[in-house]
């Protein structure tokens, strides 16, 4: 029966995720966005929520609670309210967990998921982005040759959320056309990480180029084993952590240019009082709900595990478009006081182009 | 829990109505077009055979939006010629006693068809109601009403064609503004109430929409809809509004559901025609590699999902009585514009097909844009939202 309660246990995880994005990450993300590094005591403490490793079985070394995409969802809203650099490295491990924790044999599940259980934070990452004009990730360019014992992946990434320090990856390669997924381990042969990527937003999170020059892996650390693993599956439960941090990201622009927009008087009036202005809000606050509605819908799809390819491709269309035309007009609004540093405006801005961009870098 | 499963009841009303509006609907949906003021007679005698069935019935909560939306798909403009209380109805239920609510709709399945109507707009004044001017003035046991409405959906089936009612908005008290303003149940035959004359409309040329003068117009004193009592509060409240503004609530949410219905008419013609030509839309392929008509084709049902999202948590937060003024006013905000859009944009992407009137989608295109001004423009609603998220009064926020 159609409701849009989240249940009881989701409203007590809500509220924790928002007083931690408002207790630490709204303190200093600033810095973080400037200096490029994120306290690790930051990330400890919000590894110690145990937001991944409450959603993977005790058999594997989690808490055991149930994996829903709808949670995932809510979760990545809050944080990504915070801000979306500490979100996206906070939630890095599930690029590598989720996909090994609902795809994985029950060799990798035993031999991977206990790692990204760990009580320290410990980076798992995924590479699936590649540096070319026309990326496509349903025709990946990076390639896996199959030999006697395994493959051989060879090709460049980009976008690598945490390289340097990540311990596992999932690399994602074509093997004859199709879609493969690969556990890769630090320090494989042939696995090189590269410089550190300069972007336009998201700067306190550190991301990679990755290059794959001959890199062997044994063919049980093809994902899912022989049978291979749901692509498309992936690619929807990244668009949907993605639509919902898009939606955390716009209600933060939203709420700080309404709250200025009501501050500021010019003519005698809070500039909140024209109806230039508080149009551009009321159509701010209309488009952010309906796509965490949509988001929702998507999510709830995957948790069914019905195929939500149109559902989670339409929300991540419509995010990517949303969170742009919002974090714009939260610029616009303050003008002047918009585009400079000394209000994080111009940061989600910033951040907010990215999304489109994203697709395989969060998961839920 | 968060879900989005439609009960057993829910899909077999979609279905059935699916089928019903397929089967009565589609078929005489361009003749009346064509034939304005025309009564579909033998359509209407079919639906009345057919009530028990409960497929035409309305209600205002997700699984009667859920059929509306259905037989808007059919035709919005016969959806009106459905015979039933409608808006008149939606006003008595929200501010009317238990009395008022058996008098006035507790006949309304029985005997011949009848239809009710709701009286607001005046030729001096729509989205700002508080500037009606039509009267009421107490004289004993009766009210004598006194004025011109305007644009009344089915005024005509309401007070000409049948034993209806039309509620009419007016003011007790000129002085106390929004305070003085009341509703009055006023039945069909009334001495004093005549329909004067008919639109000619853009689109949902099969409902009629009336102009009704009242001349010293006599009513019981008990055909007011809530408290008779002025209260003369603070300009900047409301409380006399509160009648109206229920209502709308309730309302806003299912002309929401008329428009999705009507936008889904067609995104399902630009859809199937597609098909036929073995196009298909890459939804999962990146957007810089859709072409224009894939990102259009996305754009539209995108726009079509958001706008149903948030119609069915307005009527959602209604059936947990929750206030959802501000949910109900960006459903009707959101669907009147987006459903504007996509039959706008399908009329282009069809191009001849699109503007032939050898198709329907030209006149859901005419048919859609009503979604977007009655029941309060695009722009009321927008302004509604904003008051509500800026916590301004109409004082604050013009």
């Amino acid at each position: 029966m159609i409701s849009f309660n989240p249940t009881e246990e989701q409203q007590m995880i809500i509220s924790m995720a928002k007083q931690f994005a408002n207790d630490e990450m709204r303190k200093i993300y600033r810095e973080c966005d400037e200096s490029g590094e994120i306290p690790a005591s930051v990330i400890d403490t919000a590894w110690k929520m145990g937001l991944i490793s409450s959603s993977i079985p005790e058999d594997y070394g989690g808490s055991g609670g149930e994996h829903s995409a709808i949670t995932g969802s809510l979760i990545s809203e809050e944080l990504a309210w915070g801000d979306l650099s500490m979100t996206m490295h906070i939630l890095c491990p599930a690029l590598f967990a989720y996909p090994v924790l609902e795809m994985g044999t029950e060799t990798q599940k035993k031999k991977y998921l206990p790692l990204v259980c760990d009580e320290k934070y410990k980076a798992a990452t995924a590479a699936l982005i590649e540096p070319h004009f026309g990326f496509d990730p349903y025709s990946l360019s990076t390639t896996a040759r199959p030999e006697s014992n395994g493959y051989v992946l060879n090709g460049e990434k980009c976008y690598v959320p945490l390289a340097a320090e990540a311990d596992l990856f999932i690399i994602y390669a074509t093997e004859n056309g199709s879609s493969q997924a690969f556990i890769v381990e630090k320090g494989t042969k042939g696995l090189e990480v590269g410089e550190r990527e300069k972007n336009m937003g998201i700067k306190a999170l550190a991301t990679y180029e990755l290059s794959l020059q001959n890199c062997r892996v044994p063919k049980e650390n093809q994902l899912g084993g022989q049978n291979g693993y749901d692509f498309d599956r992936i690619m929807n439960c990244s668009r949907v952590a993605l639509s919902s941090m898009a939606t955390g990201v716009a209600k933060a622009a939203f709420e700080y240019s309404r709250d200025y927009a009501k501050e500021r008087v010019a003519f005698g009036e809070p500039i909140a009082s024209r109806q230039a202005i508080a149009f551009m809000l009321a159509e701010m606050a209309i488009e952010i709900d309906a796509t965490r509605l949509m988001n929702w819908e998507a999510a709830w799809r995957l948790d069914r595990r019905e195929d939500a390819t149109k559902e989670a491709s339409l929300v991540k269309a419509y995010a990517d478009d949303m969170v742009i035309m919002i974090t714009d007009r939260a610029v616009q609004i303050m003008g002047g006081h918009g585009y400079v540093r000394e209000h994080p405006v111009e940061l989600w801005l910033r951040n907010g182009r990215g999304f489109v961009t994203f697709d395989g870098m969060a998961i839920v | 829990m968060i879900d989005f499963e439609l009960t057993p009841e829910q899909q077999e009303g979609i279905k059935s109505a699916h089928e019903a509006v397929k089967e009565l609907i589609r078929p005489v949906s361009r003749y009346y077009d064509e034939h304005e003021h025309e009564s579909p007679q033998e359509l209407i005698d079919q639906i009345w055979r057919k009530r028990s069935e409960g497929i035409f019935n309305m209600g205002m909560d997700i699984t009667s939006a859920l059929r509306i939306e259905e037989l808007c798909w059919g035709d919005a403009g016969l959806f009106l010629c459905i015979p039933g209380p409608s808006l008149g109805g939606a006003a008595v239920f929200a501010s009317g006693t238990k009395e008022q609510l058996q008098r006035f709709l507790g006949s309304f399945n029985e005997g011949k068809p009848k239809w009710g109507a709701m009286a607001i707009t005046e030729p001096g004044c729509g989205s700002d109601t508080s500037a009606i001017t039509a009267t009421a003035t107490r004289d004993g046991d009766e009210w004598v009403l006194n004025g011109e409405k305007i644009f009344v959906t089915m005024g005509k089936r309401a007070l000409e064609d049948s034993d209806g009612f039309v509620v009419v908005w007016a003011t007790v008290d000129k002085s106390a503004g929004r305070a003085g303003m009341k509703s009055f149940v006023v039945p069909a035959g009334t001495p004093g109430m005549r329909v004067e004359k008919l639109e000619k409309k853009l689109g949902i040329k099969a409902s009629d929409t009336a102009t009704i003068i009242f001349d010293n117009c006599r009513i019981p004193f008990e055909n007011i809809l809530g408290s008779p009592e002025v209260k003369k509060v603070d300009k900047s409240e409301t409380k006399g509004f509160k009648g109206a503004m229920a209502t709308f609530d309730a309302t806003r949410p299912i002309v929401a559901a008329m428009a999705i219905g009507v936008g889904r008419a067609a995104l399902d013609f630009v859809k199937e025609t597609l098909e036929k030509e073995d196009i298909k839309i890459r939804y999962s392929t990146p957007r810089q590699k859709l072409t224009v008509l894939e990102r259009d084709i996305i754009e539209m049902e995108a726009n079509h999902k958001a706008a149903k999202l948030l119609t069915l948590r307005a009527l959602w937060m209604m059936s947990q009585l929750q206030p959802n003024n501000l949910e109900a006013s960006m459903a009707k905000a959101k669907a009147g514009l987006a459903v504007t859009k996509i039959t706008q944009k399908a009329v282009e992407l069809m191009g001849p097909l699109g503007y032939s009137r050898k198709y329907l989608l030209e006149k859901w295109m005419r048919d859609a844009k009503i979604n977007d001004i009655f029941e309060g423009t695009g722009q009321i609603n927008m302004l509604i939202v904003a008051r509500r998220i800026l916590n301004y009064s109409r004082d604050q926020l013009k």
